[in-house]
């Protein structure tokens, strides 16, 4: 036993009288069960959220941009609000699976696979809205660099949106194999344990005829750190380039230094918040509460509670750094947003994202299951005007005050919204439904460490 | 030479680490163990390698890197040099740093992507593929040594079942 040793202070993150087998039989549980009532209403919605999306969708690509409530002045509104904000939603999952892996925080085993899925559907999401807004996307393949004969020049590598294009296509594809990598030891447990033989074959398919060497663990725990190395920085990099977007642009409110590092602290911000909105139902319909416990939920409030902070800190030095450049257009633009027409965008972000985080400085109130689900919503919501007041309310007003003018959506916009809300729902329904939605594997490697069992029965011989 | 393996199966992680050290110390061959998750220190104990496989990530990550470059000065200054906004591209050095964020996802790209492919081909993983596993249990709750049968038989099954196995099987290896 002495090789588990784990520090008595430290709390169980695996409750009650676990066994390597209830891990199995409760991970495989909700894939081996059949849907309830509940699941299927969600799924509805989600459905009929996500085909009012396609409608808007193909409304937009059928007549045009001009069915949205883009005009001269204001060019990017609620596509790349959205845009952002999935991306942004998408950073959470890399960042418990890498860079939890890195500081060798056991906690990220819980909640690592349903946040590297919630990632990948969300930077799915995130990757449609540039698509979309190209217009002509049946010419969306000139962003690659192809030669001239495809009826493009080669790409502009200088440009921020094509690295973009670069940065997000190797998140999206890095994260899929790390996320399918950690899967395979899962699938194989569902594989082997499946009755019927269609299951069987699909887990055996999915599983890729995985079996658990000593040798394949051995590179599979290699693999996994070296990916984890690669995706910290990589994670990082992906919301430095999209804060690019705007930084390289010589638009008041965009053109600043502090972006790299505000983008990816949001980023991390509003991830965390959509991690903790999807965990704590997840916990309760799929009864995991063994797993993912009141503690991991508590460890995710600290962290909002700080990556909120921070992105306060550099809000109020954005506004500093406005007063003190002595820039009366970057002096104007940050005045206009606190107190021009769109100043109650501005109030609800400055008190969604820096005051409601300020609340989990409380131990109950962090600690309470539906303070922190209220607070992530809030997160969620506070997040997504943040991006809409950088991008509007930088733009509406520019230099020229004869163009000034003020962005409001039509319902297409709010369409392909809500669509991809409804998308990635029906992705994330249709996972926790068919996928080991808690990486089995490694919970059972730290189960004899951090099992509550195991921990009550080491440290009982110490007293 | 014989094709016989004997299949020791454990209930417990510990118990099998045990195991594994007194086999290798009466000097009998492990084949190989089969772990339903990855067990610390197992493979030391195995007496297996290392793997080399973050050594291959390096060098697919230099292989991305210098792709990056050369596709990069090749398609912007070498085959259709253009002036964008005033600033011309006619030299790779002075373009350099806007080719940088470009080069840093190439090498991730390529560093990631090609370690993991390596690592399905040397573990003979891929979708379509049969499992191999002896037992079905290997994936959930048992762990399975599986040790050469090279001489007396009948000494090694009576030594294994010393070692706390919960189950014993005799078969020819596939």
């Amino acid at each position: 036993m002495s090789s588990h040793y784990e520090a008595p202070i430290r709390r169980p993150l695996i409750i009650g009288d676990k066994s390597y087998h209830d891990i199995s039989v409760d991970v495989a549980a909700p894939v081996e069960g059949k849907a309830n009532k509940l699941w299927w209403i969600a799924f509805s919605i989600a459905l009929l959220a996500f085909l009012w999306g396609i409608g808007s969708i193909i409304y937009t690509i059928g007549t045009g941009i001009g069915v949205w409530g883009l005009n001269k002045t204001v060019g990017w509104a609620w596509d790349i609000t959205n845009f952002v904000w999935w991306v942004g939603i998408g950073h959470a999952g890399t960042l418990i699976s890498a860079v939890l892996l890195l500081f060798r925080q056991k906690w990220r085993m819980g909640i690592n696979r349903s946040a590297e899925a919630m990632t990948i559907f969300s930077v799915i999401q995130a990757g449609l809205f540039p698509v979309i807004h190209m217009g002509r996307v049946w010419n969306a393949h000139f962003v690659l660099p192809l030669p001239n004969q495809f009826g493009t020049l080669w790409t502009n590598f200088n440009s921020p949106l094509l690295w973009d294009v670069f940065a997000i296509s190797t998140y999206l594809s890095v994260s899929l194999v790390f996320w399918w990598t950690g899967l395979l030891p899962d699938f194989a447990m569902l594989r082997d344990r499946a009755v019927r033989p269609f299951q069987k074959k699909i887990y055996g398919m999915l599983s890729f005829g995985w079996t658990g060497r000593a040798k394949d663990w051995q590179r599979f725990e290699e693999v996994s750190l070296v990916l984890a190395g690669l995706a910290t920085p990589l994670v990082l990099s992906v919301h430095t380039i999209v804060s690019f977007d705007f930084a390289t642009s010589i638009v008041p409110g965009w053109h600043t230094t502090i972006f790299p590092p505000y983008f990816v602290a949001g980023a991390v911000f509003s991830g965390f918040a959509m991690v903790n909105t999807l965990l704590i139902i997840m916990r309760k319909v799929s009864n995991l509460e063994a797993y993912i416990t009141e503690q991991h939920i508590e460890l995710m409030n600290i962290v909002i509670m700080i990556t909120g902070s921070i992105v306060g800190c550099a809000y109020i030095t954005e506004l500093f750094i406005a007063w003190y450049s002595g820039v009366e257009y970057e002096q104007y633009a940050f005045l206009n947003r606190a107190t021009g027409p769109y100043w109650w965008a501005y109030l609800l972000m400055m008190s969604c994202n820096v005051f409601s985080p300020q609340f989990m400085w409380f131990k109950r109130l962090r600690t309470s299951i539906t303070f922190s689900f209220i607070i992530s919503i809030v997160v969620n919501i506070g997040m997504w005007f943040e991006r809409f007041v950088i991008i509007v309310t930088s733009l509406h007003r520019d230099y020229l005050p004869s163009s000034w003018t003020m962005f409001s959506p039509t319902f297409v916009d709010i369409g392909i919204f809500i669509g991809t809300i409804g998308f990635f729902f029906v992705l994330f329904l249709l996972y926790a439904r068919t996928f080991p939605v808690i990486a089995q594997a490694e919970v059972k490697s730290i189960l004899k460490s951090s099992g509550e069992k195991y921990k009550k029965l080491r440290d009982g011989n110490h007293e | 030479m014989s094709n016989k393996v004997v299949q020791a199966m454990y209930n417990d992680d510990d118990i099998l680490m045990d195991a594994v050290k007194e086999v290798r110390a009466a000097n009998y061959h492990i084949e190989e163990v089969y772990t339903p998750f990855p067990v610390h220190g197992l493979d030391k104990a195995m007496g297996l390698k290392g793997t080399r496989i973050a050594i291959t990530a390096f060098l697919y990550g230099c292989v991305g890197l210098v792709f990056s470059i050369w596709m990069m000065d090749y398609m912007m200054i070498k085959d259709w040099p253009q002036d964008i906004g005033g600033k011309p591209s006619f030299t790779f050095i002075q373009n350099m740093p806007a080719f940088v964020p470009i080069m840093f996802e190439m090498t991730v790209f390529f560093a990631a992507h090609l370690m993991v492919i390596t690592f399905y081909m040397r573990s003979r993983l891929w979708p379509f593929k049969e499992a191999e596993n002896p037992d079905p249990r290997t994936t959930d709750d048992m762990f399975v040594m599986e040790v050469i049968v090279d001489g007396n038989e009948e000494e090694l099954v009576a030594f294994l079942k010393k070692t706390g196995t919960v189950e014993i099987k005799v078969t020819e290896k596939h």
